[in-house]
């Protein structure tokens, strides 16, 4: 409902003025263990489809890109301080990424449901 | 050239993908890359033994031709002169049951691909050569060694069998329960056969830095024998990832990444691996330059990095000092066994001594790193002296 996805596997909520922001469930699957994630720092701003944090596993770096346009209000402090398997173990709640306020929340509109992400994921 | 064709399917196919969907196409091979995870494979290998299928390598027999007429030690050193042209190491030393690592070098003294040469225990077996070179380079290889020693001996291809590494602390006792008791009394880097599950061609050695086998099964065995090594509750079938964090925990090179046709053995601080018989005869290729700088020092050298932070070093990431460049990384990731970030990569000599500070430039930030001994987790090796 609230909830849209992205091509690159990011999912965003948006809660009235506030984004918030993570990877997919099937991202982390697909990253495997996540040994190191660097997320952007409160104040910066970024365009929609702008790389935003970069997340790696074991296996792999990947960037983050942002979901939409807006500033970053809030940084998750569990990443902050290292807590990665919380990206593995709950990547749609605890190990959501970043807060933003949206500049442009029709961008929001625009990316894909639940319904419409899970039948992308399924052509992959 | 392989890349446009689909990637071959191992033997034991049908068998992996029964337990993991996530395959790669590595060398031209449809690969596992994981199964329960890779650093959960990488922790059991170091803790227990993993199964990888390595048969994408390239082994083969180098032998003289039939009716060559030498006998025991004579034959040995024929073969092993052919096969020296190539190589800089003392293949002719080798005693019966001896594995030497090795390279095969080009005339300008780089790395051309490292490769394995065995010289069989059995004295039945003496002219011949058990060989395994890099899956990636095999052809290559191959072409090399017919095309220096055309008519005086006789390359035979083996990478239509499987080759199965068994790796970590329990491979001994897994293997002298699954296949012969007899496998848990071979020293590390020596060569058996064994009559079981067919024949089999036994090395004990590894890409891990753990004690461990690398067995060679006729196609038509493998099966059978992956199956019993999987039914042991100490063995679980671990990937490609895992083979590389594991292999880079224990500082051994990937050719392509580490090692390419540039890289002087020198530089890679493999200097052990060229004997002096080698060094005295000057009769290798490449032997000018590499036989200088084993003399005189090379300009850079492969050395072991500590991030000091968080962030993965990984290939291709520059190395600074006082924000001049003076190196990059080669190979790099994470090392379950540290919790934490390592890299392997070529630095000025100047630098290289552990307990240097480096900068290493990540995504357009320098972060703190420190230049350190390799291997980062001490091999363990069961080296056996005679009689024991």
């Amino acid at each position: 409902m609230t909830t849209r996805y992205t091509k690159d596997h990011e999912w965003v909520r948006l809660e009235g003025d506030v984004a918030i922001v993570g990877i997919t469930a099937y991202a982390a699957e697909q990253l495997g263990d996540v040994v190191f994630a660097e997320l952007p720092a409160e104040g910066v701003s970024f365009a929609q489809g702008a790389e935003m944090a970069v997340v790696e596993s074991a296996k792999t770096a990947s960037d983050v890109y942002a979901p939409i346009s807006g500033v970053i209000t809030a940084a998750n402090e569990a990443i902050q301080n290292a807590n990665w398997e919380t990206i593995n173990q709950s990547p749609q709640a605890d190990g959501w990424f970043v807060k933003m306020r949206p500049s442009n929340k029709a961008e929001f509109y625009a990316l894909m449901d639940e319904a419409a992400y899970a039948d992308y994921v399924k052509g992959l | 050239m392989a890349d446009t064709e689909p990637p071959k399917k191992l033997p034991l196919d049908a068998l992996w993908r029964a337990l993991t969907s996530k395959f790669g196409d590595f060398a031209g091979y449809d690969m596992p890359l994981q199964f329960e995870g890779l650093i959960a494979e990488h922790n059991w290998t170091r803790a227990h033994a993993g199964l990888f299928d390595v048969s994408h390598m390239g082994p083969c027999f180098f032998a003289l031709p039939k009716g060559h007429g030498f006998e025991g030690e004579e034959a040995h050193k024929k073969v092993a002169s052919l096969i020296e042209r190539l190589v800089p190491a003392d293949i002719q030393g080798l005693k019966a049951g001896q594995v030497r690592y090795t390279m095969i070098t080009n005339e300008e003294g780089g790395v051309l691909d490292d490769l394995m040469i065995a010289r069989p225990a059995e004295p039945g077996a003496a002219g011949d050569l058990y060989i395994v070179v890099n899956a990636g380079c095999k052809h290559q290889d191959w072409a090399l060694i017919e095309q220096a020693t055309k008519g005086e001996a006789n390359l035979v291809r083996a990478d239509d069998r499987c080759l199965l590494a068994l790796q970590g602390p329990s491979a001994h006792m897994v293997a002298a329960a699954v296949i012969d008791p007899a496998l848990a009394d071979m020293s590390f880097m020596t060569v058996r056969r064994f009559d079981a599950f067919g024949r089999l061609t036994v090395t004990r050695s590894g890409y891990t830095g753990e004690d461990g086998y690398e067995i060679m099964v006729r196609a038509e065995h493998a099966t059978a024998l992956a199956e019993a090594l999987l039914a042991h509750p100490e063995v679980k079938p671990v990937g490609l990832g895992a083979r590389d964090s594991l292999r880079l925990e224990a500082g051994l090179c990937l050719y392509g990444h580490d090692l390419d046709a540039t890289t002087s053995p020198i530089e890679a601080d493999l200097a052990w691996t060229i004997q002096k018989r080698r060094r005295e005869a000057k009769d290798f290729p490449g032997a000018k330059r590499i036989l200088r700088e084993y003399e005189l020092g090379a300009a850079r050298r492969r050395v072991g990095i500590r991030p000091n932070d968080r962030a993965p070093a990984r290939e291709g990431v520059e190395i600074f000092k006082d924000g001049k460049k003076i190196g990059v990384v080669t190979s790099g990731g994470f090392s379950p066994t540290l919790n934490g970030p390592i890299s392997m990569g070529y630095v000025e000599t100047a630098h290289a001594e552990p307990g240097h500070v480096v900068d290493l430039m990540i995504r357009g930030t320098p972060r703190s790193a420190t230049i350190v001994p390799l291997p980062f987790v001490p091999h363990r090796y069961v080296r056996k002296g005679k009689g024991s």
